[in-house]
């Protein structure tokens, strides 16, 4: 099942749909023809949600048709947008890909799901990911996992591995992914395609159901460097109803797309090719910074000593925070409810909490609860956020020698499932070069630097805060001109 | 009686703010009561998945005024912190509030409020956090099946006020009381009023004992009630050499005991951080200064105006500024007519206990500041006598009626008239002419003449103007003779 409109990036079919070369109609049609077509074999989306999006579509095609000068069509007109969901949308069940949000219908929309409509963006359902984004593999949903598009047997990465395999399949023209330790970046590199988690504050995160409040952004999940500075431009910018907003407005990231990188210092920190960095995906990485040396950038070698202490600093301060997000699944008020009655309310809490969340939840829940309680606050939390701000300083300095950071996004290739679903520290440990990002809140984009026996390889670059503009330049300018070389 | 200094109680004092228009993290209205179930309610303050707290910047302002007004030390910087337990009045298992260690910062620290007999009592912190939901039975805890919950109270903005176990007697907790609530009345945030806008826990030691909290007492005479039957428990508990445990005990206050909730083994763990979906807030000195500039004028400063000004002695001026409304009562009714000393005995004493013994609200009786003008006016000009005005105030508080209005309608106006008092002072005068010599030798008889009079007229006149034109009358016959 072939259609080419599909295949192509959005920022295409965006204008294909203003000029009235197809209509939004006939694009959203053929767009769940393919869905249809490809779910059975890689299992993108939890919830699809074809008759609104029809109806969305008509509307869209009638405005076009009867615009008046003046009257402006949105920026992602007609276009199908996948979103993850952890992402609030009214009307629509949002589930984390937990049993205890099963029946969960929001009764609002998420700030970016209203901004995404507000520019004549069209919801075509909601992806799969892991419970409550907690994983790298999309295998901990309770709705089953997704499958890596490239590779079946493999794992599409996570935690919004539906996100990315709907993309990497043209199931969606756009997709909203979030990210708390490398959620975006993981998938993106795992299924080839480019994701970006922005500056922390620049995307509002009302409406994005928390896990780790103080390190998750949302953040597109697309083909190409173009249409995620596009959807980027769309959702971020200031929003008065998430506190931790930054006063920055929204911006057209389009216009950073510029084919030139003369002059731009690249480091490359060492820590981030640590241990168990596959020499397949050093080798990848190494040769794009080389191809960027190429076009006139030129490089440094640089160490980051804390970097040590970034894993068990990230996962401390994600399970703590966690720890107390999930306390309100307790049953009472919606979502999943065991089916006893006449208890006391501890047992009713408990019961509801052991049927309704998975084996990996429960962990962290357990793991943060520890971490937060009386006796080891000082020893856990509080240490973890002195580390935090050793390791944001460190990146400050490091920001004084170079203008963006390159590494790999994921230290490996994308694996078979199951694989490390047995041993739970050995898929820790794979988020090791993408946390520092959220635990300084810098922005980082993974783009597709390669393809190795079939499987794509992510190429992670990483800026100082509110340069997302240096990203796309850096991460345009090699899809210009390295990807083909490499792949 | 048990030695002051031997009981020690300290108070943990709720208040909402019932005059904010939104609660503290959401638009929802802050008006709450009386509406349906869960109708009052948001995504955010219903804790919805998704959903993030934004501060109502005016729950802080009023809340640094309650501050300013307690001589609290403000805080440069303020955080929120979640404390984290399971209860279903909690929609989101965790409650947004303020965290006095590891780090975490009230609003304020270190204030102190004094009694009117200079007593001080200091106070630890002043915190801003949201109220729970409130949960109902069907008849009593123990009995009822279901449970069940309204969130319309949660979000609510509440200002927590941790007093020093500075009092030594549950009647000091209860003028602590008092004083908080008028300070809190005149700063216009908080409507005491109002079913459940002030919400106190107590904890109370007796002789260097273990430290009990007594939890949920809805008003200030209850708090009394309950330190002093704690007191006595306690005391009884060591007059016969049984320790006190230290435990959370409830105030049931239909039965008027305390009972057992739980004994703690050690303090709750609450799993305190920082709220990450709140920014630290900076409090700048200027914003100090704006809000200093625009606070009202406190009890203690109306209560020295009211001496200075008026001449009003400090027990008045103190009773009157314990009441917001009743203060501006005063003011307004002495600006109809200028007799403050008098004006202020009636509002201090005759209504203050009629309210007492109707159990009513100022607020609730239909009189207004010309009520009190009125009445004074009439006995300055001898219209009606200070015991016949005693009875005329009561009608007029309890039906709202103007005291002239009273006056005539019962025909009472006679009663200054002269003409009038020296008919009746005739007649029995002609009716009791042995009385009358007896009087003339005696000084002691003429109280059996003054009885008649005041019979005659069926106690309206004034008894010091028929004393007086009775010794004018029998003047009149000594000299007739
Ligand atoms: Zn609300």
């Amino acid at each position: 099942m072939k259609s080419y409109i599909l295949e192509l990036p959005a920022t295409e079919i965006i204008d294909k749909i203003k000029r009235q070369e197809v209509s939004a109609e006939d694009y959203i049609a053929k767009l769940f023809e393919k869905i249809e077509h490809e779910e059975p074999r890689i299992h993108s989306f939890i919830t699809l949600t074809k008759e609104s999006a029809l109806i969305q579509a008509r509307m869209i095609d009638r405005k076009i048709k009867t615009i008046k000068d003046g009257e402006k069509l949105g920026r992602l007109c007609g276009i199908g947008v996948a979103v993850k969901d952890n992402i609030c949308t009214e009307g629509i069940r949002t589930t984390c890909g937990s049993r205890i949000l099963e029946n969960f219908i929001p009764p609002y929309d998420a700030t970016v799901v209203e901004r995404i409509k507000g520019e004549g963006g069209i919801i075509i359902g909601k992806t799969n990911m892991d419970e409550f984004g907690m994983g790298s593999t999309t295998e901990y949903s309770y709705f089953g996992p997704t499958f890596n598009p490239w590779d079946v047997s493999r794992v599409p990465g996570g935690s919004s591995g539906g996100s990315a395999s709907a993309i990497a399949a043209d199931e969606a023209g756009l997709a909203l992914g979030a990210d708390t330790g490398g959620s975006i970046r993981c998938p993106s590199s795992f299924c080839g395609t480019v994701g970006l988690k922005g500056t922390y504050g620049l995307v509002s995160r009302y409406g994005l159901i928390s896990y780790g409040n103080s390190l998750e952004q949302i953040g597109p999940i697309t083909k190409n460097v173009k249409d995620c500075a596009l959807l980027f431009g769309c959702i971020s910018g200031h929003d008065p109803r998430d506190s931790t907003s930054l006063p920055y407005p929204s911006k057209d990231y389009t216009q950073s797309l510029i084919d030139d990188v003369k002059g731009l210092r690249i480091g490359v920190v060492k820590e981030f090719f640590g241990e168990g960095t596959d020499e397949v995906v050093a080798k990848y990485v190494w040769d794009s910074i080389k191809s960027l040396e190429g076009l006139g950038a030129s490089y440094t070698e640089l160490s980051i000593k804390s970097l040590e202490y970034a894993l068990p600093t990230y996962y401390i301060i994600a399970m703590s925070e966690a720890s107390s997000n999930l306390a309100r699944y307790d049953g009472l008020r919606y979502g999943f409810r065991a089916p006893d009655k006449n208890y006391d309310w501890n047992t009713v809490f408990s019961k509801n909490r052991r049927l309704g969340f998975g084996l990996e939840v429960k962990r962290r829940i357990i793991l943060g609860t520890y971490a937060l309680s009386a006796g080891y606050f000082h020893e856990y939390y509080l240490k973890a956020q002195r580390i935090r701000t050793l390791i944001r300083r460190e990146f400050d300095q490091t920001f004084k020698k170079c203008d963006v950071l390159i590494c790999p996004t994921m230290p490996i290739l994308p694996f078979k499932l199951g694989e490390k679903v047995k041993d739970p520290l050995e898929m820790y440990m794979c988020d090791i070069d993408t946390v520092p990002a959220n635990l300084t809140g810098l922005p980082a984009i993974s783009i597709p630097c390669g393809i190795h026996h079939g499987l794509p390889i992510g190429l992670q670059i990483i800026a100082q805060i509110y340069r997302e503009d240096l990203l796309f330049r850096v991460a345009y300018t090699f899809e210009q001109n390295c990807f083909s070389v490499n792949g | 009686m048990v030695k002051e200094d031997l009981v020690r109680i300290g108070l943990e004092v709720h208040c909402q703010l019932t005059k904010l228009k939104s609660k503290l993290f959401c638009n929802c209205s802050s008006d709450y009561r009386g509406k349906g179930p869960n109708t009052n309610i948001c995504p955010v303050c219903f804790g919805m998945p998704g959903s993030l707290p934004v501060l109502n910047e005016k729950a802080l302002k009023y809340a640094l005024m309650i501050a300013l007004a307690l001589n609290a030390k403000i805080s440069e910087r303020m955080l929120f912190y979640r404390k984290n337990y399971f209860y279903p009045d909690m929609p989101k298992n965790f409650q947004i509030s303020q965290y006095d260690k590891a780090g975490g910062m009230p609003l304020a620290t270190g204030g102190r409020l004094s009694l009117d007999d200079g007593k001080i009592i200091n106070i630890r912190r002043i915190q801003l956090e949201e109220d729970t939901g409130k949960l109902s039975y069907d008849g009593t805890i123990e009995s009822s099946s279901t449970t069940y919950i309204d969130y319309n109270r949660a979000g609510i903005a509440l200002i927590e006020i941790v007093t020093e176990p500075d009092m030594n007697s549950p009647k000091e907790a209860r003028l602590f009381l008092q004083k908080l609530s008028s300070i809190l009345e005149h700063l216009g945030l908080c409507d005491p009023n109002l079913e459940g806008a002030i919400r106190c826990d107590a904890n109370i030691s007796f002789g260097g004992g273990r430290r009990v909290e007594i939890k949920n007492i809805s008003s200030f005479k209850e708090v009394e009630r309950a330190l002093r039957f704690e007191i006595t428990r306690q005391r009884n508990l060591v007059s016969k050499g049984i320790e006190v445990k230290s435990e959370t005990r409830h105030w049931d206050d239909v039965r008027r005991v305390t009972f057992s909730l739980r004994v703690k083994e050690e303090e709750e763990d609450y799993r305190y951080f920082p709220e990450p979906d709140l920014v630290p807030i900076e409090i700048s000195n200027e914003m100090i200064q704006q809000v200093l500039s625009e606070m009202p004028e406190l009890p203690e400063a109306r209560k020295r105006r009211f001496m200075d000004r008026y001449g009003l002695p400090s027990q008045t001026a103190e009773v009157l500024t314990s009441r917001k409304a009743l203060a501006d009562l005063f003011e307004k009714s002495i600006e109809l007519y200028p007799n403050a000393r008098e004006i202020a005995n009636w509002l201090a004493s005759d209504l203050l206990a009629y309210l007492a013994d109707t159990n009513k609200e100022i607020e609730s009786l239909n009189v207004k500041p010309d009520h009190f003008a009125e009445l004074v006016r009439l006995i300055d000009d001898g219209v009606i006598s200070r015991s016949l005005a005693k009875s005329i105030f009561i009608e007029m508080v309890s039906t709202g009626k103007m005291p002239s209005e009273i006056v005539k309608g019962k025909g009472l106006e006679k009663i200054s008239d002269q003409d009038y008092i020296l008919q009746v002072v005739d007649k029995v005068f002609k009716e009791n002419e042995r009385a009358v010599k007896d009087a003339l030798m005696n000084e002691k008889a003429i109280n059996y003449l003054m009885g008649c009079v005041m019979k005659e007229s069926g106690g309206k006149i004034d008894p010091n103007v028929v004393l007086q034109i009775i010794r004018q009358r029998l003047d009149q016959i000594r000299s007739v003779r």
